[in-house]
């Protein structure tokens, strides 16, 4: 397994008066897709919230190449390299998909080259570059939102639940997408319900129930082990296929 | 050229852009359009609101920051001009250390405001601008051998901006526009008649000067907002004002521009204030610090429409004009319906404030978006009606495995 890009030891987090992660133990290691699975409910998202300090840490540390960000506040994160896709895509509405992108390009002007990649990758986003990404349908706001994540640089991505509610065709140029992703090294965690899309692009994989992390390891592994996905995931006979 | 000055935020409606030039031409060439203490009253007062709500909208349109202590650095710029006249007699001088000094007071109020909308959220933030505005009031009104408590005080401005003062030797040619239409109306054959009753001679004195250099201030202040919001700083506001924590998440501080966008709209409050107070020459805490003025504000930012800026021209003018002459259209439509019972005390001129309302009500009706945004919404239908966009994102194929 390659070094750890991000690591998270015994962390806790509360929303409101509920315990949601009662110490989550993860390791992402640089440079491949690891994905997080898990059933409604078992603290997912609010891992990646975590990680992002959008949910305050209650407990244990969240090491990111090197550096405990445990207490650090959500925009010093986001500069520190870490992007984030939340399941809500949290789109600009109001705003057109060029100042969206424009937004996300924290650091500087657009960079031309990059800017053409992502239209490669996302040909609605240069069709539709001047209207309010409000407008734009559930498929296209995904892309959006990936691509708002990747405009510049980052090291980590964290993505929530991309093919949720999107049609398969969707689902494979995102997919797609994640594999060019993968081959420029960068390192992603993956929230996802849909075990195919998982297992087609995922090199390591976490299950978590019930607020931790309850099976680690690689992605081949559990695809080829039944009884496992039948015990973690209640996954049989095809279902969530 | 038009695009640099308006940053290539344009109208975008057609009544729209025809009201706006209405409006401006008025403004601009106010005193020789209009005869009569009133319209100028009126004309002057419409200039400072535009810079009060299109500082307001910058809050509240771009940012979605409710506070209620707007009047609050509106009154700052007032009194401080007052003190440092009264303080120091009727100099520029004074002039300006007044407007230094209450730059400075609003400044370092509305830092800490802001800094305190990093804890205290929505609608319990402007609660606490709430609270914050009537200590203000309060404080104006105890402490009268300073401020004059609520008898308010008398602002003796320089000579140069009093009506003693007379800059062109010979009156300038006038026409009264509302005289001029009514003539046109009622007697269109005696056009000569009309011509004559309608031209009215214009003495040029300092208080027109000071109306000049408002209508310079109230085109700076909009023309810089209107570059401010259309620059990546005024993006990144409109993205807080969506949604916050996507803001945050994009790797923005968004206490940093929440805080300078306090700071920001309280500065240009406090400027307009201390316009206020050199045009209207007296200032008292009813004028500049009352809830009610407070209320007047925000609705004139809905009226006209928030988040357009142009909303604020719109909108304190609609709103000036109704509050000045709604008195005289009532009374006006009263001596045709003298006598009969219920109508006759209905239209009274006594109940305009209710009439207010009623036109308020209508307004938020028909125009949800207020004017600006409603025109412009408007506007983008009949265009799509006309060209249908060759494909729509909804109607975008998805193909299907």
């Amino acid at each position: 397994m390659a070094e750890p890009i991000l690591k998270l030891s015994g962390v806790k987090a509360d929303i409101d008066q509920y315990h949601i992660l009662h110490g989550v133990d993860l390791v992402v290691p640089k440079g491949e897709l690891t994905v997080l699975l898990g059933r409604n409910g078992a603290g997912k998202s609010t891992t990646l919230r975590t990680i992002m300090g959008l949910t305050t840490l209650t407990g244990g540390t969240v090491t990111y190449q090197g550096q405990d960000i445990s207490r650090w506040p959500t925009p010093k994160i986001a500069r520190a390299g870490i992007a984030f896709v939340p399941e809500s895509m949290g789109i600009f509405g109001l705003l057109t998909v060029r100042e969206n992108l424009v937004l996300a390009a924290v650091s500087g002007p657009m960079d031309e080259a990059r800017l053409q990649w992502i239209f490669d990758l996302f040909p609605p986003l240069k069709k539709f570059w001047d209207k309010p990404a409000g407008t734009l349908s559930g498929g296209q706001k995904q892309m959006l939102a990936i691509a708002r994540a990747v405009i510049e640089p980052r090291d980590l991505l964290l993505v929530d639940e991309p093919t949720k509610g999107l049609a398969p065709a969707i689902i494979n140029d995102l997919a797609d997408a994640f594999d060019q992703l993968k081959e420029q090294q960068v390192s992603i965690l993956l929230v996802e319900q849909n075990f195919n899309f998982s297992r087609r692009l995922g090199q390591t994989v976490a299950v978590m129930n019930d607020g931790a992390v309850v099976h680690a390891g690689t992605m081949a592994e559990l695809a080829e082990n039944e009884e496992l996905q039948q015990d973690l995931l209640g996954l049989g006979l095809g279902a969530h296929q | 050229m038009l695009s640099r000055i308006l940053s290539e935020d344009f109208p975008r409606s057609k009544t729209l852009t025809a009201l706006l030039l209405v409006i401006v031409v008025s403004l601009a060439l106010g005193p020789f359009l209009f005869d009569g203490i009133r319209a100028f009253t009126t004309l002057g007062m419409i200039c400072v609101f535009i810079m009060v709500v299109a500082a307001y909208d910058l809050m509240l349109g771009y940012t979605h920051i409710v506070s209620f202590a707007h009047t609050m650095f509106f009154g700052i710029g007032a009194y401080g001009v007052a003190m440092a006249v009264d303080g120091m007699g009727n100099s520029f001088g004074a002039v300006l250390v007044g407007i230094i000094g209450a730059l400075a007071v609003s400044f370092v109020l509305s830092l800490l405001l802001g800094l305190l909308s990093l804890r205290v959220k929505a609608i319990f933030f402007a609660l606490v601008t709430l609270a914050v505005a009537f200590a203000f009031l309060s404080l104006v009104t105890q402490l009268y051998n300073i401020t004059g408590g609520e008898d308010g005080m008398r602002v003796r401005v320089p000579r140069e901006l009093g009506p003693a003062f007379r800059p062109f030797e010979n009156s300038l040619p006038g026409i009264d526009v509302p005289t001029l239409l009514k003539g046109l109306l009622t007697q269109p054959w005696n056009i000569g008649q009309v011509w004559q009753e309608a031209t009215f001679e214009v003495r040029f004195n300092g208080r027109n000067v000071m109306y000049y250099v408002l209508v310079a201030m109230a085109t700076g202040v909009f023309l810089f907002l209107l570059r401010l919001v259309n620059s990546p700083f005024g993006r990144v506001l409109q993205a807080i004002r969506e949604n916050e924590f996507r803001a945050e998440a994009l790797g923005y501080r968004t206490v940093v521009y929440r805080t300078a966008v306090v700071i920001l709209s309280a500065l240009v409050a406090t400027l307009a204030g201390a316009g206020f107070a050199l045009i209207n020459r007296y200032v008292n805490p009813e004028n500049t610090l009352n809830f009610e003025l407070m209320v007047f504000i925000l609705l004139m930012c809905v009226i006209g429409g928030m988040g357009t800026l142009y909303g604020a021209i719109v909108g304190s003018t609609l709103f000036i004009l109704a509050q000045n002459y709604l008195q005289d259209l009532l009374g006006w439509v009263g001596q045709y319906t003298a006598g009969i019972p219920l109508v006759e005390n209905l239209l009274g001129e006594d109940h305009w404030l209710l009439w207010f309302g009623v036109l308020f009500v209508l307004s938020v009706y028909f125009f949800p978006a207020g004017v600006v945004g409603q025109l412009r919404i408007w506007a983008l239908q009949r265009r799509n009606r006309k060209s249908p966009p060759p494909s729509g994102p909804e109607a975008e194929p998805v193909a299907q495995t």
